[in-house]
Formats: C-alpha cells, sequence, structure tokens
C-alpha cells in the first residue's frame, strides 16, 4: 500500500509511469523505486524460497546488507531488491534457491 | 590511477560531515559510497533532531541530509555513487566496484565511515516475510512510501523503536503493540509519550515466543519474562498482526577496518567490536581515521560531530591547518560532543568511549 497522504512528507507528487513484470503478474511502478517497494505496494512479501527447505525470505533489512530480498530481475538471479532501481518492464520473478541465470525454473 | 588528499568512505552523516570540514581547509575530497544516493540514513528520519541548537535540534533529519549535500557541491567534494569498496591495500590504495567494473583510487589519508546495520532477533518464526528491521520499515515508509504491513507489532522500546512506531502510524499504519525484554523503556520518556499517547500499548519485560504464519507473519505470541529472562508460564497474549519490526540495536559496519587492519576493542554498550582510535579519530594504522557508527553505535548527531573531527585532524595532518588552527576547531567539536554525550542516556556513551580511548593509551 503507497503512503499518499503524510502530515510531514506532504502528498505523494510521484505518478505511477512504469510496469513491471512479476511472476507473469503486470505491477505498476514508479520508475527508479526500489524493486522491493513497488513489490510492498502491491502487497507481495515473499521474495524468494531457500535452497534446501523451501522456506519464504522477503525484506529485512532494505539497505542492501541481508540479501534476504534478492530475486531474479531480467535474467540475473540474486539482485538485491532492495538497492536496485525499477526500470519499465523489467521481468522479475520469484527466485526459487540460488536461482538460475536466465531466468528459468 | 585516480588520487585524492582525502578519501572518505561512506556518504553518511559521518562521512559528508567529514567531507565538508575537510573541505573547507581546502583539501581535496573524494567520498565514495555503495549506494545510487547519498545520505545513508539521514533521508528517513523525519523527526527533528534532539540536542541544542549547535547540534541542529529542532531540525529534521533529511533536512539536515540536503544542507550537507549543498555542502559537498559548495565546496567541490567529489561523491562517486554506486562505488562498492571492497578493499584498502598498503599504502591507501583503495579499490571499489562501480557499474560491475573494478577501478582503484590512491589517497594520502582515508576516513572510514561506513555506519552500522540492524541487529536480528531470533525466535521460532523469525525468518518469516513481514520479519523486518525497524529502520527497514522506516525506509520502505518515509522514503520510498510503502508500508510494510497495516498492523505492526514493534520490538524493543530504545529511541528507534518509539521513534519508528510514531512514523509508521504518521504512515497510516496500527501499531499493535511495543514490546521490550527490559523492565522498563529505553528511550527518551518523550517519544514513549507520543506514542502513548496515540494509543499504542508498551508491555515491558515481554518478548516474542512465536511469530505464527506459513508464508508470511500473521499473528504473533507474546510472553512475559522473569528478572532472570526466562519465559513465565501461562503469560502468552496473541496479537494479530501482518509485520514485526525488530529495534534491536546496531552492529557497527567494521569488514573494511578489520581488512585494513586496525586494532580492535570490544565494549558491548558501543555494539560489540569496535576499532581503536585516538582524539584525532585516527585508527591504529597511521593514516586510517574512522568516524560515525563504525565507531561505536551512537546516533546522527554524535556520527556528524565525530565526522568533523577527523575531518579537521586529516586536513591538519596534511598540512591545510597549522597546530593552532586545528586545535582550536578539534577544542569546539570535541565540547559539542561532550555536551551530547551527557544526562542518563548520554552518560552510558561516555563512559564507553572513555574506555574506547583508554584502548588506545593502553597500546601507545
Amino acid at each position: 500500500m503507497r503512503v499518499l497522504h503524510h502530515p510531514i512528507l506532504g502528498d505523494e507528487t510521484r505518478k505511477i509511469d512504469a510496469t513491471i513484470i512479476v511472476d507473469g503478474r503486470k505491477i505498476p511502478a514508479i520508475e527508479g523505486e526500489p524493486i522491493a517497494a513497488t513489490l510492498l505496494s502491491a502487497g507481495i512479501k515473499k521474495f524468494r524460497e531457500t535452497q534446501k527447505n523451501h522456506k519464504p525470505r522477503g525484506i529485512f533489512c532494505a539497505i542492501g546488507r541481508c540479501t534476504d530480498c534478492v530475486m531474479t530481475v531480467d535474467g540475473i538471479p540474486n539482485v538485491r531488491t532492495c538497492v536496485t532501481p525499477v526500470k519499465d518492464g523489467m521481468i522479475i520473478s520469484t527466485q526459487k534457491g540460488l536461482g538460475e541465470w536466465g531466468g528459468k525454473k | 590511477m585516480k588520487t585524492t588528499d582525502i578519501a572518505v568512505i561512506g556518504a553518511g552523516p559521518a562521512g559528508l560531515s567529514c567531507a565538508v570540514e575537510a573541505a573547507k581547509s581546502g583539501a581535496r575530497v573524494t567520498v565514495l559510497d555503495e549506494n545510487l544516493k547519498p545520505g545513508g540514513q539521514l533521508f528517513k528520519q523525519i523527526h527533528k533532531f534532539f540536542g541544542s541548537r549547535e547540534h541542529r535540534a529542532g531540525i529534521r533529519g533529511f533536512r539536515i541530509g540536503q544542507q550537507l549535500l549543498e555542502a559537498t557541491e559548495r565546496l567541490d567534494v567529489q561523491v562517486l555513487l554506486d562505488a562498492a569498496v571492497y578493499g584498502i591495500y598498503e599504502d591507501r590504495l583503495i579499490a571499489y566496484i562501480t557499474d560491475g567494473r573494478d577501478h582503484t583510487i590512491k589517497a594520502k589519508k582515508i576516513v572510514l565511515a561506513t555506519g552500522a546495520s540492524e541487529n536480528a532477533l531470533a525466535f521460532p518464526g523469525c525468518t518469516l516475510p513481514g520479519v523486518m528491521g525497524a529502520g527497514a520499515a522506516q525506509t520502505m515508509i518515509n522514503v520510498n512510501r510503502v508500508l510494510p504491513g497495516k498492523k505492526i507489532i514493534m520490538v524493543g522500546s530504545g529511541n528507534v523503536g518509539l521513534i519508528v512506531s510514531y512514523q509508521l502510524m504518521q504512515a497510516g499504519a496500527d501499531v499493535v503493540a511495543l514490546i521490550e525484554a527490559a523492565p522498563k523503556i529505553g528511550g527518551y520518556g518523550v517519544h514513549a509519550g507520543k506514542i502513548r499517547r496515540a494509543g499504542v500499548p508498551i508491555y515491558t519485560s515481554t518478548t516474542i515466543k512465536e511469530v505464527l504464519g506459513e508464508e508470511k507473519v500473521e499473528g504473533v505470541i507474546t510472553a512475559s519474562l522473569d528478572e532472570k529472562w526466562q519465559h513465565i508460564e501461562d503469560t502468552e497474549k496473541r496479537f494479530e498482526a501482518d509485520t514485526v519490526c525488530l529495534a534491536v540495536g546496531l552492529s557497527p559496519l567494521t569488514e573494511l577496518a578489520w581488512m585494513a587492519g586496525c586494532e580492535f576493542t570490544f565494549i558491548p554498550p558501543l555494539g560489540g567490536h569496535v576499532p581503536i582510535h585516538d582524539r584525532n579519530m585516527e585508527s591504529t594504522l597511521t593514516g586510517v581515521y574512522i568516524a560515525g557508527d563504525i565507531t561505536g553505535v551512537e546516533e546522527a548527531s554524535s556520527a556528524m560531530e565525530e565526522g568533523r573531527l577527523a575531518g579537521v585532524a586529516c586536513a591538519e595532518s596534511l598540512g591545510y591547518y597549522n597546530e593552532k588552527q586545528a586545535l582550536a576547531l578539534k577544542n569546539e567539536i570535541w565540547d559539542r560532543l561532550d555536551a551530547l554525550r551527557t544526562g542518563p542516556f548520554g552518560e552510558g556513551r561516555f563512559t564507553a568511549k572513555l574506555k574506547q580511548l583508554e584502548a588506545r593509551r593502553q597500546l601507545a
């Protein structure tokens, strides 16, 4: 959910100007915001599954340190979504385990 | 190969303050930061800072960030972004990666201002999506303007837990409860009062027993703690929540200091292992200085003062200030730093920092 009105920051002035495709689903986005922010705005919290036990993981640190939020972005696995800016048309998939180059599952 | 007088690693409050102070003396300063935007964690601080006027009290953190960035531009400080420093070699050679390519820069002085990262906490369910750092949630609401969830449980009643709880409410979330393992609230009374008046219950001597959910957080079970920090039976409470924020301290990001060969000392109130430094903020390696949370976790105001101190000291050792000029500037900064480390909340940090300086004297 986006924060459109804020007592200190004022109203949101940026416009939705991009679309990313997450596991085949179109998600409206703001170009340049972190991928993780777009996903949260759409209520998506699970970003990947662990290698051995297939446990879900999402955002933890949001500053590019912990790597819990990595996903496969445009065929490149292990991209830190909390520090990677959105570009229109990005194709993103929930990463399984260590991921695969080329975005295959 | 690129060269510079002073290379500052980290463009947060400490690094930028250091760069500005050093550049004022006429030194050539280059700041490197792995992020795409400078400012570190200042831009998520939308609250007014504490302290006196000299500490810019009453000004919101993100405005301080803007002022620092304007000063770096005015003073011609070079700020290299998307520059992840991965190595510091002999003779102060710095290796970093930008846009996937290797670069090096050689500096006469290096200032490590790498900051800190949030601590995790272990409990059943702690890895579920929806359990995150309080600072992470703060980034999401205040910088990216998205809510991580609607019903939040905050863990930890230090200033981070208290302030971020309030800011989550400002962003439109419901903070269901704030829990604290210690018997009393850790942060300032004024912050605790604000969230209490807003109707958030604060449970002390309470911890998380378990976070429920399969794919994401769906609920939280808390339990009371006795004086030995053990669960008291039959004190469980169940809360409906979709997000758990952990405000349980930070740890200094010391990797580069370890790699460079700085000597460390162990001071738990500062966040654990911290590099030893002297009153010039110089580490045990000649020409390698440290400033901000890497020297021990405090807050942005003291990080900025430490940055300035390192900036003046670097400028002095490069001959941009004479001893007298530098001493006058350093004394002013030390007075402000000491003032930040007073009172019931600052005193513990004052004592801890003395211990750190004492470790330096013992080495000498």
